[in-house]
């Protein structure tokens, strides 16, 4: 090809990239638990929907959320997955931008999971047990000291004599987040270790959580910054470990891994959705309804995700893992009003 | 100490001979013990890409007959494509579902199964695929019609090895009794593996059928951006380079842009996805996820490279070509490209090659222009292609393995597989240029 025909066919896609016209598929960003959920929302819109199946992209609530709070336009993203609810330091931000109309869709519950290599010993935990065996202090004898337990068998007599070793997930996961919150927090609260802080730090309880779900720096604990599947990697290396999951993922992998109960509760879509399996947090999607009617398909798309068939105790979504709302009829309500937050 | 011990004779070796002979093969020894070290770990590596990987080159399908009965399809009796695509796949469920018990029965397979778990049998991508037939051929409806269907990514696993009996019985998503059910219907011929085009030219497919997911968006959404990284950052590059070469005064500015150009080869390209974000998406208001954009910020990350190799291909052309296109009384211009550039050619054309092969495999400048995810449809045949959402071969190996179903493992050593065929054709090509044109003096 001569220069100058290259030098045309060049001008010739920067014409053409000027002159795009508007967007005509959906596009979605955010978090990585929703991801699965989404694309299998997607790939079934598409097929049944004279609309173009939705861009799915992953990256993080909190990235998904920036994004989506960009602005209004073309360029922006229309709907953002989450698996924490906005933060209204968010909800200013978008303002800022004018992404003022944002409509809050909870598409079902995640639950949080600890399973260890399918050959490995049962366990039944208790958020105690948890606290006991991860946190970098706990209290003995009235004083806060550094964790001394190496074995489980040291946290809970009734534990075989393993050592400890956990996979969790790291902080940039919004899993992380409920693990502390509902777990190691918990498990605080429980052994007394809170009160102590407390009462030696003069009654600062922001301080005090803080210090509560402070983990263990030997090596006991680990963080794991990529995906489970890193984890059930570490953990079929290493058969006397125990990892962190989600709920779906442990679904689609019963066959290698090992669940353990919480709180005597075997966690499955139906202890979740109960709400006596302990560890789980709602899912959401947020839509921009300044893009409903602009770009094709999104209002669909929505309504189409809560759909009984689709988010429903029977459908796809709470097949491969996700805990249906008991209360997806309100949900549905909400996406038709496209009634904002 | 004597003069003789300092020369001894050639014919025996003296202390310092032999030690200086011992460094030698040492040193001989040391290569050797790399270069073995280097080809064993690529052997393991590809031992580990291939023996992971070539399963996704196969795939196992079921063959059921259908029945279309008119009042579930098409109660109107029209036969519009239009009125029949309200049964949405749902609607399809129950008719493959019925299908494949019948077709046991037929076979004389005898199973304690429900028709639920039976189901467990087909991809769940099975409707979609009848749907599409049906609502393309409407008067299908009434008839039974035989249909090739993908078999589930589990099934599909029990036959290249991957699930096992044991496995199974601890799977919630199968189960021993309806791995028999896959037996009984391999030997009577009716599910069969072998080799799988749809993993060339499927999308991708979301976690639950791993079985139908494809390379097809990818490929494509690589090649377009290699187009516009080829249209771009050739002629670019390799005007850059000219003036560079063969015009530019020598000065600090020139120094300086120099000194830039080098810098910029060595640039994370994580750094161009954030400059691309900023310029392409943000400021001239391209589409997202689109491979105009992807191609544009690999442009800029190929440019470097190009550049580099171009301005080295230039600098081999001996000076007396220069010098005589110049004497017998071309002008500058003419004898730089009559004479300088065809015989820079073949290294300015291996240098493009190595960095279009370098820019296919880069995964990390996308994540942030949003060709990281899930994509279902093909881009355009076209210039309108350019514009709409792909991925792209190294993005589509990154999504696969972090999905949790065990069968994306497989696919994304299959794509892996697919990007070193294409790497090394890449490769090979510039190679053959290399040797066909090239001129030694």
């Amino acid at each position: 090809m001569s220069m100058s025909k290259l030098t045309v066919s060049t001008l010739a896609i920067c014409a053409l990239a000027g002159a795009a016209s508007a967007r005509d598929n959906v596009q979605i960003a955010g978090s990585s638990t929703v991801l699965p959920y989404a694309a299998i929302v997607a790939e079934a819109f598409g097929e049944n929907f004279d609309f173009p199946t939705p861009v799915v992209e992953s990256g993080g609530s909190s990235s998904g959320l920036k994004r989506f709070c960009e602005g209004v336009g073309d360029t922006t993203i229309d709907i953002a997955n989450a698996s924490r609810a906005i933060k209204s330091s968010e909800i200013e931000a978008c303002a800022a931008n004018g992404v003022t109309d944002i409509i809050e869709v909870r598409i079902g519950y995640d639950g949080i999971v600890f399973a260890s290599d399918v050959n490995s010993n049962d366990f039944a935990f208790s958020p105690t047990d948890w606290f006991l065996a991860l946190s970098n202090t706990i209290l003995v004898d009235g004083a806060m000291v550094e964790n001394p337990n190496t074995t489980w068998e040291k946290v809970n007599a009734s534990f075989p004599d393993q050592p400890i070793q956990a996979f969790v997930p790291g902080t940039k996961h919004g899993t992380r987040e409920v693990f502390e919150d509902k777990v190691i927090l918990e498990g605080c609260e429980a052994t007394g270790a809170f009160e102590a802080i407390m009462a030696a730090n003069g009654g600062d309880k922001k301080a005090a959580e803080g210090a509560c779900i402070e983990l263990r720096t030997d090596g006991r604990s680990v963080d794991i910054d990529g995906d489970y599947t890193e984890t059930l990697a570490r953990i079929e290396s290493d058969a006397n470990s125990i990892g962190v999951f989600g709920l779906s993922f442990y679904e689609n992998n019963t066959d290698k891994l090992r669940v353990a109960t919480m709180n005597d509760v075997v966690p499955s879509t139906e202890s979740i959705a109960t709400g006596e399996y302990p560890v789980s947090r709602p899912l959401y999607f947020y839509i921009k309804a300044a893009h409903i009617g602009v770009i094709p398909g999104v209002k669909e798309y929505a309504e189409f995700f809560v759909a009984d068939e689709i988010a429903g105790p029977d459908g796809p979504l709470a097949e491969y893992g996700l805990v249906s709302d008991p209360e997806l009829a309100e949900t549905q309500g909400i996406v038709s009003d496209e009634a904002p937050m | 100490m004597s003069y003789q011990s300092r020369h001894g004779s050639l014919l025996t070796e003296d202390a310092r001979t032999r030690k200086r002979n011992r460094a030698e093969s040492r040193f001989k020894a040391y290569g050797l013990t790399a270069v073995i070290a280097s080809v064993l770990a690529l052997f393991m590596l590809l031992a580990s890409i291939l023996s992971n990987g070539l399963g996704a080159f196969q795939q196992t399908f079921v063959t059921i007959n259908i029945a279309l009965p008119e009042d579930k399809l098409d109660k109107s009796g029209v036969r519009d494509p239009e009125v029949m695509a309200k049964v949405s796949t749902f609607g399809y469920t129950p008719l493959i579902r019925d299908g494949l018990v019948q077709t046991l029965a037929n076979a004389g397979i005898e199973t304690d199964q429900s028709a639920k778990a039976l189901l467990g049998l087909i991809s769940k991508e099975a409707p979609a695929a009848l749907r599409y037939r049906v609502l393309a051929n409407p008067d299908l409806v009434g008839q039974t019609v035989s249909m090739e269907l993908l078999a589930n990514g589990r099934i599909d696993g029990f036959f290249k090895g991957r699930v096992t009996m044991e496995s199974a019985a601890l799977d919630k998503n199968t189960s021993p009794e309806i791995l028999q059910v896959a037996q009984q219907l391999a030997d009577d011929g009716l599910m069969t593996t072998r080799f799988n085009w749809g993993f060339l030219t499927k999308p991708d497919a979301s976690d639950q059928r791993p079985e139908s997911a494809g390379l097809g968006v990818a490929i494509l959404g690589s090649l377009y951006m290699m187009i516009v990284v080829l249209a771009l950052a050739l002629p670019l590059g390799v005007a850059a380079s000219i003036y560079l070469e063969e015009f530019a005064p020598n000065n600090w500015i020139t120094d300086l842009i120099e000194v830039n150009i080098s810098n910029l080869a060595a640039v994370p390209s994580i750094v161009y996805g954030i400059l691309g974000l900023a310029i392409f998406i943000n400021f001239a208001g391209l589409p997202q996820s689109a491979p105009l954009v992807g191609g544009l910020v690999l442009t800029l990350m190929t440019l470097p490279t190009i550049i580099i190799s171009t301005r080295a291909a230039l600098k081999s052309v001996p000076p007396s070509i220069r010098d005589a296109a110049l004497g017998v009384g071309a002008s500058k211009m003419q004898s730089v490209f009559h004479h300088v550039l065809p015989l820079a050619a073949p290294g300015i054309l291996t240098g493009t090659i190595i960095g279009l092969a370098q820019a296919l495999g880069e995964t990390a400048p996308l994540l942030l222009i949003g060709m990281v995810a899930f994509v279902k449809e093909y881009p355009e045949i076209g210039i309108e292609g350019f514009t709409d959402p792909a991925t792209a071969l190294p993005v589509q190996i990154f999504n696969w393995t972090q999905r949790a179903d065990p069968a994306f493992v497989e696919r994304a050593f299959g794509a892996i597989i697919t990007l070193l065929v294409f790497l090394l054709f890449m490769n090979l090509l510039a190679i053959f240029l290399r040797r066909k044109f090239e001129r030694r003096w």
